[in-house]
């Protein structure tokens, strides 16, 4: 008995590869998701694509006239960025849910809530980012008045981080779900009004010549409060996802 | 502590001790709902600028506190779920849930109602009526994904995470008065001040208050006992009990 044992006996296994620490995972993980997601251009480029179209629509659905649109437009851009951050949500962990990668994510010995991170850090990057930089182009359009384009760029950046994070919670509750795109919306929209409430009134408060360092500086706490939060959340949620 | 915790855990026992305080609940908010509304109605002077119309506050700010409550009762049922994993805990969630979004629609139409004499329209997007309609959102988001969940554990753990992360809106629903200032007047009810209504007017409210505070804690306890039975229906002292009533 004991010969055989000695012979079937495997090589010592560590429960944790010395390499593998923290920040190695972290680089794979964001290698592994900007890799991916460059591959599938057209999932970065539809939120961008959708948000250029849902502000095409508002001239003609309202007029034409500049000067309206010169009014309306601080709210408009918001929403809309707002809306092709929600679009975006819902393929967050959907495929990595599917292929079950997602599982080895959970299984892995580094903490959840770091790589759900960065994760979400990807998500802005492909598409919160682009968001923002596209913006002030779009701004014209709309004949949004001069000045203000920085803030807009400035105040989307910083909140479409916020909305990617809080979205990220919505994306994970709902990723075992067939059909959780519509629900997904219901959960998050109510979670993104006060990002849209100061981010869109950066932009009015640029318009207006009022001080814009106060609302930037909430975006920035929000950005804050949800970085600190939204990982426990998110990594309890894909939990439930996975194990449910 | 830990010993009423782990009671806690047992819906047998919570069944029975609910079923003592239940009655004393109904008879208290009976009490107080009856004593509230004819003082406030009959009795209580009328506003000098808004005559009888403000009236309605005696159902509209009460049921604005439930609304309020209730979502944190949620979130903190939510997280004694998650951390003692003590299922009444849930059930108890499950059943707060369309109360409190029944309540969050009570206030926002009694101020619609409210608003047509005062504001002169039914609708005003000033920072309490919209945050107001948030908390509907949000109630609604939350039942919403508790019955998405085909799995009930599945689902009730969404939803206390959800719950935990929707009562983040809460200080930003108390405070949207200050940061948004608009029509709305400003709060003119708290606990521990009362300077701006006179005693005459703000005991009716304290009475209404309490009495829906008290009708809450009846309703929550005797649907928390239903919520027992559907989901311990197989269990052997639920069928003895079954029996023994017949």
């Amino acid at each position: 008995m004991s010969s055989t044992n000695a012979t079937v006996s495997a090589p010592v296994m560590p429960m944790h590869d010395p390499k593998g620490g923290l920040i190695v995972a972290l680089n794979a993980t964001l290698r592994r998701d900007l890799t991916l997601m460059l591959r599938r251009r057209g999932e970065v480029l539809n939120p961008l694509v959708f948000f250029a179209l849902v502000i095409t629509l508002f001239p003609i659905g309202i007029s034409p006239d500049p000067q309206l649109l010169a009014v309306i437009a601080p709210g408009l851009l918001w929403v809309a960025a707002l809306l092709a951050a929600l679009l975006s949500l819902d393929s967050l962990f959907r495929s990595d849910y599917e292929d079950g990668s997602l599982e080895q994510l959970l299984l892995a010995p580094q903490p959840l809530a770091a790589l759900g991170l960065a994760k979400v850090a990807v998500h802005w990057l492909l598409t919160g980012l682009p968001l923002a930089l596209m913006a002030p182009v779009l701004g014209i359009m709309l004949a949004l008045p001069a000045g203000s384009y920085l803030v807009l760029a400035l105040s989307l950046a910083l909140g479409t981080a916020s909305l990617s994070l809080i979205g990220a919670i919505g994306a994970a509750l709902t990723v075992g779900l067939a059909r959780g795109g519509v629900l997904l919306s219901l959960l998050v929209l109510p979670l993104y009004i006060p990002i849209l409430i100061f981010g869109a009134g950066a932009v009015q408060a640029a318009i207006m010549g009022d001080g814009v360092t106060a609302h930037l500086a909430i975006l920035g706490a929000l950005l804050a409060m949800a970085l600190m939060l939204s990982p426990w959340a998110i990594a309890a949620s894909l939990r439930i996802s996975i194990n449910g | 502590m830990w010993a009423f915790i782990n009671k806690l855990r047992s819906p047998k026992w919570f069944y029975a001790i609910s079923a003592k305080l239940q009655p004393w609940f109904w008879a208290l908010a009976a009490l107080l709902l009856i004593t509230g509304t004819v003082w406030g109605l009959a009795f209580a002077p009328a506003d000098y600028q808004q005559g009888n119309s403000f009236r309605i506050i005696y159902v509209h700010v009460p049921a604005a506190f439930l609304a309020q409550s209730i979502f944190v009762s949620m979130a903190i049922t939510g997280v004694v779920f998650m951390v003692w994993k003590i299922k009444i805990a849930d059930m108890a969630a499950t059943v707060m849930a369309p109360l409190g979004a029944a309540m969050t629609f009570i206030a926002l139409f009694s101020g619609a109602v409210w608003g047509v004499p005062t504001w002169g329209t039914w609708w005003m997007w000033d920072a309490r009526l919209t945050s107001m309609l948030i908390l509907l959102f949000l109630y609604l988001g939350v039942i919403a994904l508790r019955g998405a969940f085909s799995s009930r554990d599945s689902g009730s753990r969404a939803a206390s995470v959800l719950a935990m992360v929707g009562v983040i809106n809460i200080p930003i629903i108390k405070y949207s008065v200050d940061w948004w200032y608009t029509l709305h007047q400003p709060a003119t009810f708290t606990i521990t001040g009362r300077a701006a209504m006179p005693l005459e007017m703000w005991a009716p409210l304290l009475i209404m208050v309490l009495g829906f505070y008290s009708f809450f804690i009846g309703l929550t306890l005797m649907r928390t006992r239903s919520e027992i039975l559907r989901r311990e229906a197989s269990k052997r002292w639920v069928r003895d009990l079954i029996e023994e009533s017949r």
